[in-house]
């Protein structure tokens, strides 16, 4: 039988029952690698359930650090019968089941291409644990210990990491050892360890930090100073409002009187939600919610109410698979068009899209600057992928001498120094009025905000000359907002004639597949962009090649109809590569669709979604 | 409607504490039909804000969709002012009023606007004891698009096209009882006398102060058959108490008959008294006053005046605990960690 070999650089995939204590074993395993210095990436496939049904939990592992997803399960630790069927298949020829083997595998599980590991996981937790809950809690620590034996992971790393986990409950600090060493114990004696495929310390992830994108949108609301958040509870968006109650119990309590420095309203449903966002903003609080699909569908009215009446907003949408309640534990980019163009009538958005926990930091900080300068909704477009699971990331920074872009808001004294005030005046001209926030000023700056049309003055007007002098100003605005946005990121020599153009959590496999296809000889350059309206560079690197491949996460193509739309691109130039199974992207998707135009290339490759483990394998290919 | 309102004003017109004349809280000229009972409201908002020398500036106006909400134009011109989208005015005046706990909140909404598309926006707001004072100018009827049935219009109430309500009335003041509102009042457009001081007490009171005004569509439902005509009103009109406001440094002069008259003190330590018209009435028991309100829609009659308030009411930023200065003064020095904590938070995710 085939053996695989290989020093970091391997895909392994929990198979375990959801609200059984998995997560914080599987967490474990994944940190203990990170804690060894090398690149390794952990995603959740989850159920929409609390209790009782499969959910997965898959962990890559990549020398050269490459943190997408790769296909082709080398490992599988099955510890759920309901899923072992689909978990046997799924492993690849030369790969291993672990297994519990405290009842013997059934014979419709075997195949003869793969390694079994048997580990009687329960048997030894009901030796060593008198109560079936603990049983069951550490039979995850259980097949850590065997993982640890196996891959050659270090077991001081693993313990450290125990110990800190429960450092508020030292009681289980003891229990977890024990069944951590009894399972190494069970490897060390009858398996040769470790495997071919085993993990060695490395120095390659440097200062980074692990952490969910999720998270650092929250922390991102925190620093811009927002104070006001409202929302509705929906996967995968609920963590960004969990981990601002958190960060912001932590971090704005005043110290001397214990008053909270923010509030947080669940509201009843995501209209609400979006309605606080706006009153919020209109009386100059800074305001953010977050949602996912079908919040947006919902908030769709009081968006275009903040577009007309130009009230800042800032909306973090954590993408789910749609449409309707479609996939929603599952990762995809598909409210790109909803987003854009958002709500009845002419209207068009801002959009932010980050790619890493550093950036759903920095981009949602960015987006209370950006909404206040412009006047209008801001929303930042991340994904479950990116959202609800680790990631590798940059540690986050603040620079503390950064004041917040308030944008263009008159306080008293300027309201006394200017001649007049009018709300949609265009004084700048660059379309972006200037406003004044309630209670400022007892006899001047007062005006009326209303989602009907108005003249410069806020004055309710049917005439058409006044409206459409206004619908133009809001046009004048977008123009304005493209070189307010940031640009995208491009890299390349610029000599290629393909470019690949991605953005948001596909960059992870774009990059990788740029490397893979690098080394085939086939040479593209790269633009990731970073925010909608796009910018003159966009068009210029799209103009600059003969084909762009458009990388996105959903069935329609969404980005590349965006890209015709709004820069007049020839539909021809634009080919779509597109993932939409509800799992994150992967290279070798990427590679494959590239390798369609490059027939020569593809006859010596093969088929790069099944070229791994990653790119060692493609290398000998070659 | 006026097309023309002169602009002279006698020099001498009474002034208030602020020095400024009546005038200064109207708005433009209304837009609505003649005889409309929101222009009357509008009237007592005007009326109650002068007499009680509010700062325009420190008073949010905040409106959803409709006739009703079309009135904010028609008052307090150097108010800031919010005609927001159709039932959402609610969560639009709970993210102003967390921005800035320190201005007055004043919603007016209408029966559509409330009973109907905001239902659950309003029914919300109540629970959280928002700090605001909400009025439904309420005619059973949808005036904008022409008279078709709203949500509060009675059961067998005949619009203006002779057909009868078939379904069941939601009653705005019940409702809020029912959701546990800390002020709930009603009144009716054509008794200002009433009105006015309601809405003072009203924009004093710390949460959700509730008024349910019955205002009569002249043009779409003041017909024979309709519950909602100034006839069937006024003669149908069922007052709890006279009400009179009290403002925190006037003495209390009026005399009224020994055990009639209730004194209520408010947040601000001003007063509301109240003149019991009604025998065994208690504004300050809830079960009381729900049940009376009962009896009366029983009996067909129409219960104005406050039914029911709760003066210890505390609002939404009590029950948040957030900060007692408005979250909008806050800066960077206030709200942003800084670099340190940063450190502190990438390292505990190493």
């Amino acid at each position: 039988m085939q053996q695989l070999s290989s020093i970091n650089d391997l895909v392994i995939r929990f198979a375990n029952v959801n609200g059984t204590g998995s997560a914080s074993a599987n967490n474990l395993f994944a940190k203990s690698i990170f804690r060894m210095g090398i690149p390794v990436t952990p995603k959740n496939i989850f159920p929409s359930n609390i209790q009782g049904l499969p959910t997965w939990y898959e962990v890559r592992v990549s020398d050269k650090g490459y943190l997408g997803r790769r296909n082709g399960i080398d490992i599988m630790v099955c510890v759920n019968p309901q899923s072992m069927k689909n978990d046997v298949e799924s492993v690849r020829p030369g790969g291993y089941f672990m297994y519990d083997s405290s009842r013997p595998l059934a014979k419709q599980y075997l195949r003869d291409d793969i390694h079994y590991i048997g580990i009687p996981m329960i048997r030894i937790c009901q030796a060593l644990f008198p109560q079936p809950r603990q049983q069951q809690l550490l039979k995850n620590v259980v097949y850590v210990g065997a993982l640890t034996a196996l891959l050659d992971i270090e077991v001081d790393v693993v313990k450290t990491l125990i110990s800190e986990e429960f450092r508020k409950k030292e009681k289980l600090i003891p229990l977890n050892f024990q069944a951590l060493e009894a399972g190494i114990d069970y490897v060390h004696k009858h398996y040769q360890y470790p495997l071919g495929l085993r993990l060695e310390r490395r120095n390659k992830v440097g200062n980074w930090i692990m952490i969910d994108g999720n998270s650092a949108c929250a922390l991102g609301a925190i620093y811009a100073g927002a104070t006001v958040a409202a929302w509705y509870p929906i996967t995968p968006s609920t963590s960004v409002v969990d981990a601002f109650t958190k960060y912001a119990k932590r971090l704005r309590t005043d110290p001397v009187t214990g008053k909270k420095k923010y509030a947080i309203v669940q509201a009843e449903d995501e209209l609400a939600a979006m309605g606080v966002v706006i009153g919020a903003m209109w009386n100059g609080a800074r305001s953010f919610t977050a949602t996912s699909g079908p919040g947006v569908s919902l908030m769709n009215e009081f968006i275009g109410l903040a577009y007309f009446a130009e009230i800042p907003a800032v909306l973090i949408d954590v993408q789910r698979g749609g449409p309707s309640t479609g996939m929603p534990t599952r990762t995809q980019q598909s409210d790109i068009l909803l987003a854009a163009y958002a709500s009845h009538g002419d209207t068009k958005h801002p959009l932010l899209f980050p790619a890493s926990p550093k950036e759903c930091f920095e981009m949602t900080a960015e987006a209370f600057d950006l909404a206040e300068r412009m006047q209008t909704p801001v929303m930042v477009m991340t994904d479950l992928d990116l959202g609800m699971n680790d990631h590798l990331s940059p540690p986050f920074e603040w620079d503390d001498s950064k004041q917040f872009d308030r944008g263009k808001v008159l306080n008293a004294e300027d309201l006394e120094k200017v001649k007049e005030f009018g709300r949609y005046l265009d004084v700048d001209g660059d379309g972006i009025p200037y406003r004044t926030i309630p209670g400022t000023h007892p006899t001047k700056g007062s005006f009326f905000t209303r989602g009907s049309s108005k003249d410069e003055y806020a004055r309710y007007t049917e005439e058409g000359e006044a409206y459409k002098r206004n619908m133009d100003r809001l046009l004048k605005k977008w123009e304005t907002i493209k070189d307010l946005v940031p640009g995208p990121e491009i890299s390349g020599t610029g000599n290629s004639k393909e470019g690949l153009l991605f953005f948001g959590t596909s960059a992870y496999a774009a990059l990788e597949a740029t490397d893979r296809l690098g080394t085939a000889g086939v040479k593209v350059d790269t633009l990731r962009l970073k925010a909608f309206p796009f910018n003159a560079a966009v068009r210029d690197f799209i103009e600059q090649h003969e084909r762009v491949y458009v990388v996105e996460q959903n069935r329609d193509a969404q980005m590349r109809s965006l890209l015709m739309i709004e820069l007049g691109i020839d539909p021809k130039k634009l080919i779509s590569i597109l993932n939409y199974d509800g799992f994150p992207i992967t290279a070798g998707l990427i590679v494959n669709g590239i390798l369609k135009f490059h027939p020569e290339v593809q006859a010596i490759v093969g088929n790069g979604q099944q070229a791994g483990p990653g790119d060692a394998t493609v290398n000998r290919k070659l | 409607m006026t097309y023309l309102r002169p602009n002279f004003r006698h020099p001498e017109l009474p002034k208030n504490a602020l020095g400024y004349t009546r005038q200064y809280y109207e708005g433009r000229l209304s837009t609505l039909c003649a005889g409309c009972g929101h222009d009357s409201i509008s009237g007592a908002i005007i009326q109650a804000c002068f007499e009680m020398a509010i700062e325009p500036h420190r008073l949010a106006k905040l409106s959803g969709i409709g006739c009703s909400s079309k009135t904010p134009t028609y008052f307090l011109a150097n108010s800031h002012g919010f005609n927001s989208v159709h039932g959402r005015m609610p969560s639009v005046a709970t993210g102003a009023n967390l921005a800035n706990r320190d201005l007055i909140y004043l919603g007016v909404s209408g029966d559509g606007d409330t009973a109907s598309i905001g239902m659950g926006q309003f029914v919300h707001a109540v629970r959280r004891n928002l700090n605001i004072t909400y009025i439904v100018m309420n005619n059973g009827c949808y005036g904008l698009t022409k008279g078709q049935d709203s949500a509060t219009a009675d059961k067998g109430s005949i619009n203006k096209t002779g057909v009868a309500n078939q379904f069941q009335t939601i009653d705005l003041a019940g409702l809020a009882m029912e959701l546990g509102a800390t002020f709930v009042g009603r009144s009716f457009s054509g008794d200002k006398e009433q009105l006015i001081p309601m809405i003072k007490a009203a924009l004093v009171h710390e949460g959700f102060a509730f008024i349910d005004v019955l205002s009569p569509c002249v043009t779409f439902n003041n017909n024979t058959g309709s519950t909602k005509s100034y006839d069937y009103v006024r003669d149908h009109i069922e007052a709890t108490a006279a009400v009179d406001y009290v403002p925190v440094k006037t003495e209390i002069t009026a005399q009224y008959a020994e055990g009639t008259n209730k004194m209520i003190r408010m947040h601000d330590g001003s007063l509301v008294e109240l003149h019991k018209l009604a025998p065994g009435w208690d504004p300050l028991d809830r079960g009381l006053a729900y049940s009376r309100l009962n009896e009366s829609r029983a009996k067909g009659e129409i219960l104005t005046g406050i039914i029911y308030m709760e003066p210890q009411s505390r609002d939404l930023h009590y029950m948040l605990d957030t900060d007692t200065r408005p979250l909008n003064t806050l800066n960077e020095a206030d709200l942003c960690p800084g670099q340190e904590a940063l450190e502190v938070i990438n390292s505990e995710n190493r």
